[in-house]
């Protein structure tokens, strides 16, 4: 299995247990509600997760940075410049 | 489903009581608060029902106790508040008549008392004011023969040395009084004229304030004493001083005799104070032995008169035997009613028990939704807009989850909503001593804390998904970008930005969330643009396609099975041809468009924008392409559309025209006379036919011009509600874009201030700074934002989710019971 689509997987399994396999497990005077909520929950949760992540998928455009903050982010986030690579400016 | 999904079943009953038993049962009911009883006797007067005079009675005890409490809160005594385990219950006769007799003692003591005092004080007054006048009058007399001057001296006219002594004397008087500082000055003018200049007149100021008796305020008063000849000016004198309200007091003029009645006069006010020190403290002792019992009297007297208002809703049956009364009682609190009967029943020892007899109707019956604490709040929210009518589908139970989410969507930053979190937390853990809290605006705040608390969850949700923490990003799991280009065009001073390709610089994709390079970005605000706006769109149709979903509920449960054909059906695929396409090509847009890819037709540049193509489906236009690119995302797609927009466009003469047409099918050709009308919801009709377009209600007898013309109103509406509508969802966008931006500016405009100061005057300056922030943050970015937030999704639940299907025509059920009741005459 490609290891880019683990994230995905782990998470959609996160919210398939809560929506679908939790609402087995509620018990109480108010358990449907309880399970109507649970499944809510887990939908709309889910949702909005993936169109966050399906924009980012395939991004159109990249980000617009000036120089200072490259080179801060080359320092702390571990990614060197390097001398000679292939550019398209 | 649980008990939300819609609102309970109903039964009207009719009780038959023992009219003995009568006043204990209705009291056993007021505690149970189960039935909303009916006025049977509507149509009689006020006064002419069977238990007026007991509401008399209760009316007057009433009375006397606001007096009581009236004169208790003059003097600040506090009342004692009671909890709920200590509240009574409803008084039987016997206490009653107990309860009267001591109320009528308490307040007959309570009056005598007031009389009493305000005489004492009164004299008190007039003593103390004499003993100015007496004092003040030193000055007068001491350069003056005093014996001479005593015009009260009674001369003996048989007594010639008295006489004699008298004509010699020149027979000057004097009248001595007190009269208000403002009103002297006129006072003395008014003399003079009526003298014709020939009194003399002194005054001093007496020092202090006094009370003057008409207004009880405190004013100045001066003393006064006029010199003057002669009788008649003198009755005149007296009366000027009665007009001006000026008190005249007899004054010796003798020094010895005024010492005299100054020593008097200072004794007796010496035994006045003692007697009103004394009175007062006989009548705090009544006041408080009053307070103590006067919470439960209050609540005793409101429950009896709660229980006769309800018994004059009862009939008596033809042989006088029995009380019939008719109520609404939820289906599961039967047994409940059941047993409160018999508790009733056995109290008074009744040989025949009270018994309940469920009765049909076509009436229709009330609205009730059983809540807990935590549904409570959703519940109120909906009903603001509209009760449900009976049995109507509920949409409370998802605006528990869709209320907050589509807040969260709108407010998303982590901080924000770690303070909402917070807040709520607090009102929650705190229920208890909270509740008793009575002003306004917190009991707003109190009653929506379990909303609160699922915003603040939902927000932390959304924050971390935009990936904004008080308008800063996080990086948890590293960024997906990263530097593609070499160290001497980054070096290089004249070039001031450089754009990341994402096929260059995206390696992956950041697994939860916004990835965290954008928040530093300068484009970042167009990338998120077109996110959010996808997301408002995407969550808006979901969110109405829902709505009309949930017309197919009612549907079925009213058994108007035709309109699912002929409703349902053609606005569903209006709706998802259409605005469910559209969120198809968004999503299809997002999977095959990239920069990853080695299809020319398939590279950003060539990207078609959405809302171009959607114009272009709906007006059959054509869009010319670029170089290289290609007009349609897919194989078929303009043919797809074409079929698309034919058959919704077919849609909107299906809902116009097939309601109507099957109406004027089905139903009956000859209309029977006048129909025994049934009122309220319609009778089943004969010919299966069940009218009525919008109130769910259908009168056989309305008119086909009607029925035509409602339909109208209803396609139009729902047609444009269509388009409307899932623009409306963009304000999810908009709000959250503005959000954002707020907390930015807050971030870079104030408190990124402080990071100019270098060592300790930082630290102090930051200290200061950060105050200015967070105050800021609460009160504009939560608290308004907050709120502006949460009348948007109301408005978008109100209007965008509930107008595809909720009739809300129904009416609150309200029991009778003492609690509510309570509560209501709390405020």
């Amino acid at each position: 299995m490609n290891s880019a689509w683990l994230p995905p997987i782990i998470i959609t399994c996160i919210w398939a247990f809560i929506g679908i396999i939790c609402p087995f497990f509620a018990r109480g005077p108010n358990r449907g509600v309880t399970q109507c909520c649970l499944m809510l929950t887990a939908v709309t949760c889910w949702l909005f997760w993936l169109c966050c992540y399906m924009t980012q998928m395939n991004p159109l455009i990249g980000p617009k940075l000036s120089m200072n903050e490259i080179m801060i982010m080359a320092r702390e986030w571990g990614n060197e410049i390097k001398d000679s690579m292939d550019v398209v400016v | 489903m649980g008990d939300m999904f819609r609102s309970e079943q109903m039964a009207l009953c009719q009780l038959f009581i023992q009219p003995e038993a009568a006043y204990a049962s209705i009291a056993e009911l007021g505690e149970s608060g189960c039935v909303q009883f009916r006025d049977l006797n509507d149509q009689v007067n006020a006064f002419q029902r069977k238990f007026v005079t007991e509401v008399r009675r209760c009316d007057d005890m009433e009375r006397r106790l606001r007096y009581v409490e009236n004169e208790l809160r003059k003097d600040d005594i506090k009342l004692p508040v009671l909890s709920a385990d200590q509240e009574p219950g409803a008084p039987n006769p016997r206490e009653i008549i107990d309860l009267e007799a001591q109320l009528e003692k308490t307040e007959n003591e309570l009056r005598e008392m007031s009389a009493n005092g305000a005489s004492l004080n009164a004299n008190y007054r007039h003593m103390h004011e004499l003993k100015n006048v007496l004092e003040n009058t030193e000055g007068f007399f001491s350069d003056q023969e005093v014996i001479n001057l005593d015009s009260n001296r009674m001369t003996d006219p048989n007594d010639p040395n008295a006489t004699q002594a008298g004509a010699q004397r020149g027979q000057l008087a004097f009248v001595a009084g007190v009269i208000r500082l403002e009103r002297y000055f006129s006072f003395e003018r008014m003399l003079w004229r009526i003298s014709r200049g020939n009194i003399f007149l002194r005054r001093t100021d007496i020092s202090g304030l006094c009370e003057d008796e008409d207004t009880g305020r405190q004013v100045l008063k001066t003393v006064f004493v006029a010199f003057f000849q002669g009788e008649q000016l003198k009755q005149r004198i007296k009366k000027v001083c009665a007009g001006y309200h000026a008190d005249v007091y007899p004054c010796p003029s003798s020094h010895a005799e005024r010492a005299e009645m100054i020593r008097d006069v200072n004794v007796r006010l010496e035994d006045l104070k003692l007697v009103l020190n004394q009175s007062a403290d006989h009548r705090l002792r009544v006041l408080n032995s009053a307070s103590k019992h006067l919470a439960r009297w209050s609540i005793m007297v409101k429950k009896m008169k709660a229980i006769y208002h309800i018994l004059n809703y009862f009939n008596n049956d033809v042989t006088g035997k029995c009380l019939i009364g008719e109520g609404w009682v939820p289906v599961r609190d039967l047994p409940t009613v059941q047993n409160a009967l018999a508790r009733g029943s056995k109290r008074v020892e009744s040989s025949i028990p009270a018994f309940m007899n469920v009765i049909s109707t076509n009436e229709q019956p009330p609205t009730f939704t059983r809540t807990n604490k935590f549904t409570s709040g959703f519940q109120n929210l909906i009903d603001s807009y509209g009760m449900a009518s009976y049995r109507e589908v509920n949409p409370a139970l998802y605006t528990c989850i869709t209320f907050p989410f589509l807040f969260a969507v709108m407010f998303g930053d982590l901080g924000h909503g770690l303070i909402l979190l917070a807040f709520a937390s607090w009102l929650i853990i705190k229920e208890r001593q909270l509740a008793a809290i009575k002003e306004e605006i917190f009991n707003i705040f109190f009653g929506g804390r379990y909303i609160i608390l699922l915003m603040g969850c939902f927000s932390i949700y959304t924050g971390i998904i935009y990936n904004d923490v008080f308008s800063k990003s996080m990086n948890i799991f590293g960024s997906g970008w990263h530097n593609a280009f070499n160290t001497s065009t980054i070096l290089d001073t004249s070039t001031h930005y450089l754009q990341y390709r994402p096929k260059m610089s995206n390696y992956k994709t950041y697994p939860l969330g916004m990835d965290p390079i954008w928040q530093m970005a300068d484009n970042k605000i167009i990338f998120l643009n077109t996110f959010k706006m996808k997301l408002s769109i995407i969550f808006g149709v979901l969110h109405m396609i829902f709505g009309v979903c949930m017309s197919v509920v009612n549907f079925v449960h009213y058994k108007k099975y035709m309109s699912l054909l002929l409703e349902f059906l053609p606005q569903i695929l209006f709706l998802i041809l259409l605005f469910g396409y559209m969120v198809f090509m968004m999503f299809y847009k997002w999977i095959v468009y990239s920069d990853f890819t080695d299809e020319q037709a398939l590279t950003p540049g060539c990207a078609p924008s959405i809302l171009i193509l959607f114009i272009n489906m709906m007006l059959n236009g054509h869009q010319k392409p670029l170089d290289g690119c290609k007009e349609y995302m897919f194989e078929g797609q303009e043919l797809l559309q074409q079929l698309f927009v034919i058959i919704a466009l077919v849609c909107i003469p299906w809902m116009l025209l097939a309601k109507p047409l099957y109406i004027m099918a089905t139903r009956p050709k000859h209309i029977a006379p006048p129909p025994q009308s049934t009122p309220g919801m319609a009778a089943v009709a004969n010919g299966g036919a069940h009218g009525g377009s919008g109130g769910g209600h259908g009168h056989d007898d309305e008119p086909m011009g009607e029925v035509f013309i409602q339909q109208a109103i209803h396609t139009i509406e729902y047609v444009l509600s269509t388009v409307s509508h899932t623009a409306s969802y963009l304000r999810l966008w908009a709000l959250s874009l503005a959000h954002a931006q707020l907390s930015e500016v807050l971030w870079s405009m104030v408190f990124a201030n402080s990071f100019k100061f270098p060592n300790y005057i930082g630290s102090v300056v930051t200290f200061f700074i950060f105050g200015a922030w967070a105050v800021l943050t609460v009160g504009i970015l939560v608290l308004i934002e907050g709120l502006s937030a949460f009348l948007h999704t109301l408005r978008l639940h109100w209007v965008e989710f509930m107008s595809k299907f909720y009739e809300g025509a129904g009416y609150a059920f309200e029991p009778f019971s003492f609690k509510s009741i309570l509560e209501v005459t709390e405020e």
